[in-house]
């Protein structure tokens, strides 16, 4: 075995992916050869590190330095420096971790240190596609305490203590739901797994199976064991390539290492595991509607009672829990309810992975104890908002959930906390907005996502959505009146009442909580015909200041459809009926003289 | 996997490779003086032959870094070894031969080679 002194860690998440990171991988590799250090340095692939917005990152140990925004062209200073003489290149390294001339461990830096990784702890540390580094990090250890040395009863004795809900969105006691299957007596039963992610702007599922997917096989196959299932089947959407490989690698290795196959650890306990792919339909995350579609059928849902635990896939008792739930269950197992309950609040345990994105400097996928207030997420994980805006609200749970105002960002997140100020958790997406977002314009944008994606079986989602998207448009086009949003308001309680499966269920949501926070902006758009953001395009003017306008003429040059006229030398004036609203003479003009209203 | 034990041996056998990732694995360090001075001496080769040593040994918990100049450039090149919990031993005008030694008595049996230190030297 050849001794290995460093280990240079790459992202190679589908975040850093896109920002290059294949390339620098390759880079690094050849000029380690040429410097002749191939053989006593390794280059490992892994998962999401979470501070995307500084991708790509990399990590090189012993020293622990965090290097980011690394382009191709700096790698070669990276292995002749650092690698090869010992010295760091500090221009490369993340800002935040170069303190009087030190550098300070990661988890010093104002990103991380408030954060707890436990359905991330692998993520960015190990090589996902290398079980055996997933077994030296306690892997596959939870399995097999459960199998030789807990009854199913005792595992889902253990879970149910431990206060986990379920991290999809619905917050369902995990344990309960897996006592009711196991209750269920039936020759097959099923274990599913749903990574069907589809809310936009989440991606805590898709770097979960790409830096750490045996996590999830091991939970599944203590989950089987709990309920007396052999099958498990993982429900992910195709449009997740790196993900499903590095599962289907996982599930291989795994397979030939006798952990999912026929009798593990020497017991008589099978558990086999195949993946399912989405085409990326909303709908199929709705627990009903994937199982229909796992089955070959068109993904739609169907009323409930019957529950999964009872009748689900194929008519059998099954099992069905997020990603993220699943990465929680060896940790419990290997160390405790008791530990995984000193986390969070009280009737929300443990912690919550969250896609930090939108207005926000860092841009990536944070894990925080439960009760964290949004205060700190957004000032201190995500290094508040850039530009010196002001903080305006946050959205989490996409378009099921609403928004938090400023003035409610010392709300603890957790469950209920969330939904009584009428948001909720959701599946982790928290989309930052500031003084430039039009909340009008937010809801109608959700809408729009609800509309494409319902899935036409039940018409109060199917027609409701349709019509409240139109009463929206409509506002946003400013020939809105104040009766539309009182006909609005009934409308979206319509739905929330009578729609079929959570989809229509919690598609107004946005619309309500906008209501409920922002009237003051509908009704602006409404009674005063102007959008307080300046987004709503029908709604907004662009103006020439004559005081300020020299007369240079480049605006009425950049105008696309000649909508500006005037003598050289003397105030342009923009004709209102012919402008587009695309702003191009804005950003031309040099004296700063025209203006939107 | 027929057994805990296989679990718990292929979990041996890979820590040795990962430890450096983990924070808790505070093992023996040895450090190479890699500054201009350094490699002029023939830092490079020494630190070579300290990876190829530990490799055969199959050691784990021992990691080799590097530093810049400590000053005495004309005792290069300088190796420290520092282990927890005790004095950090530097050793000067080091060999790829030398190299094999402190790995043999230092590391392995945590005896130091005196002649070798600095304090021989001076």
């Amino acid at each position: 075995m050849d001794m290995v002194r460093a280990h240079v860690l790459c992202c190679g998440g589908t975040g850093c992916t896109s920002s290059g990171c294949e390339a620098i991988i390759k880079e690094m590799e050849t000029q380690l050869a040429a410097n002749g250090l191939e053989k006593e340095i390794k280059v490992i692939k892994t998962g999401c590190f979470g501070l995307c917005a500084l991708g790509p990152v990399m990590i090189v140990y012993p020293e622990g330095c965090f290097y980011s925004r690394v382009q191709a062209e700096d790698v070669k200073e990276i292995v002749e420096e650092h690698l090869l003489k010992g010295r760091i290149v500090k221009r490369l390294l993340y800002k935040e971790t170069i303190e009087e001339d030190k550098i300070k461990s990661l988890n010093e830096v104002d990103f991380y240190k408030k954060q707890k990784r436990i359905a991330l702890r692998n993520c960015g540390v190990i090589d996902p596609e290398n079980i055996d580094e997933y077994i030296a990090f306690d892997g596959y250890k939870a399995l097999g305490k459960c199998l030789t040395e807990l009854s199913p009863t005792d595992v889902i004795e253990e879970i149910k203590k431990s206060g986990l809900r379920g991290r999809g969105g619905g917050g369902f006691p995990t344990g309960l739901k897996w006592q009711f299957a196991a209750a269920s007596q039936n020759e097959k039963k099923y274990v599913c797994c749903n990574a069907d992610e589809g809310d936009p702007g989440a991606f805590m599922d898709r770097s979960i199976l790409e830096g750490d997917p045996h996590a999830v096989i091991e939970a599944m196959a203590i989950a089987g064991y709990a309920i007396g299932a052999d099958q498990g089947y993982v429900y992910i959407r195709a449009e997740y390539p790196i993900a499903v490989k590095r599962l289907q690698i996982a599930i291989d290795q795994a397979k030939e290492y006798g952990l999912l196959g026929k009798g593990i650890f020497g017991t008589d306990f099978n558990f086999d595991l195949e993946i399912r792919l989405g085409a990326g339909a909303f709908v199929c995350g709705e627990e009903t509607a994937l199982m229909t579609s796992i089955e070959g059928k068109r993904g739609e849902p169907r009323p409930r009672p019957p529950f999964p635990a009872v009748k689900g896939l194929w008519e059998k008792p099954t099992i069905l829990n997020n990603v993220e739930t699943y990465a929680n269950i060896p940790q419990i197992i290997n160390n405790g309810a008791d530990w995984f309950g000193s986390m969070g609040t009280e009737k929300s345990k443990g912690t919550k992975v969250f896609a930090l994105g939108g207005k926000i400097n860092n841009t990536g996928l944070v894990e925080i104890p439960m009760g964290t207030t949004l205060r700190e997420i957004v000032e201190e994980i995500g290094g508040g908002i850039p530009n010196g805006k002001k903080f305006k609200a946050a959205q989490t749970g996409g378009p099921s959930g609403g928004c938090i105002p400023a003035h409610l960002m010392d709300t603890p997140i957790d469950y209920d906390s969330l939904i009584a100020i009428g948001s909720m958790m959701g599946s982790g997406g928290l989309i930052v907005m500031d003084e430039d977002n039009c909340m009008v314009d937010i809801a109608k944008f959700f809408l729009e996502f609800t509309v494409d994606e319902s899935c036409g079986k039940c018409t109060p989602c199917r027609i409701g959505t349709r019509r409240l998207l139109e009463l929206l448009t409509k506002i946003t086009e400013g020939k809105g009146t104040m009766e539309d949003i009182d006909k609005m308001e009934e409308l979206c309680y319509s739905i929330k009442e009578s729609s079929l499966c959570g989809l229509g269920q919690t598609a107004p949501n946005p619309v309500l909580s906008t209501l409920r926070y922002f009237r003051d902006e509908y009704e602006a758009h409404v009674r005063d015909k102007v959008c307080p953001a300046g987004v709503c395009k029908a709604l907004s003017k662009y103006m020439i200041d004559p005081e300020k306008c020299k007369g240079c003429s480049l605006c009425a040059r950049q105008c696309p459809v000649g909508a500006i006229s005037g003598e050289v030398r003397s105030p342009f004036v923009i004709a209102q009926d012919k402008c587009i609203k695309c702003g191009a003479c804005m950003s031309g003009c040099k004296f700063g003289a025209i203006y939107k209203k | 996997m027929k057994s805990l034990a296989e679990l718990q041996e292929i979990r041996n056998r890979t820590l040795n490779n990962i430890i450096m990732r983990k924070e808790d694995g505070q093992g023996v360090r040895v450090v190479v003086g890699m500054a201009t001075c350094g490699i002029a001496a023939g830092a490079r080769p020494v630190m070579s032959a300290f990876v190829e040593e530990l490799a055969k040994r199959n050691l784990s918990n021992v990691t080799v870094t590097q530093m810049g100049c400590i000053g005495a450039c004309r005792l290069e090149p300088i190796v420290e070894i520092i282990a927890p919990n005790e004095e950090k031993v530097t050793y000067v005008k080091m060999t790829p031969e030398k190299a094999a030694r402190v790995v043999a008595e230092h590391i392995v049996n945590k005896q130091v080679v005196t002649e070798y230190t600095i304090g021989a030297a001076e």
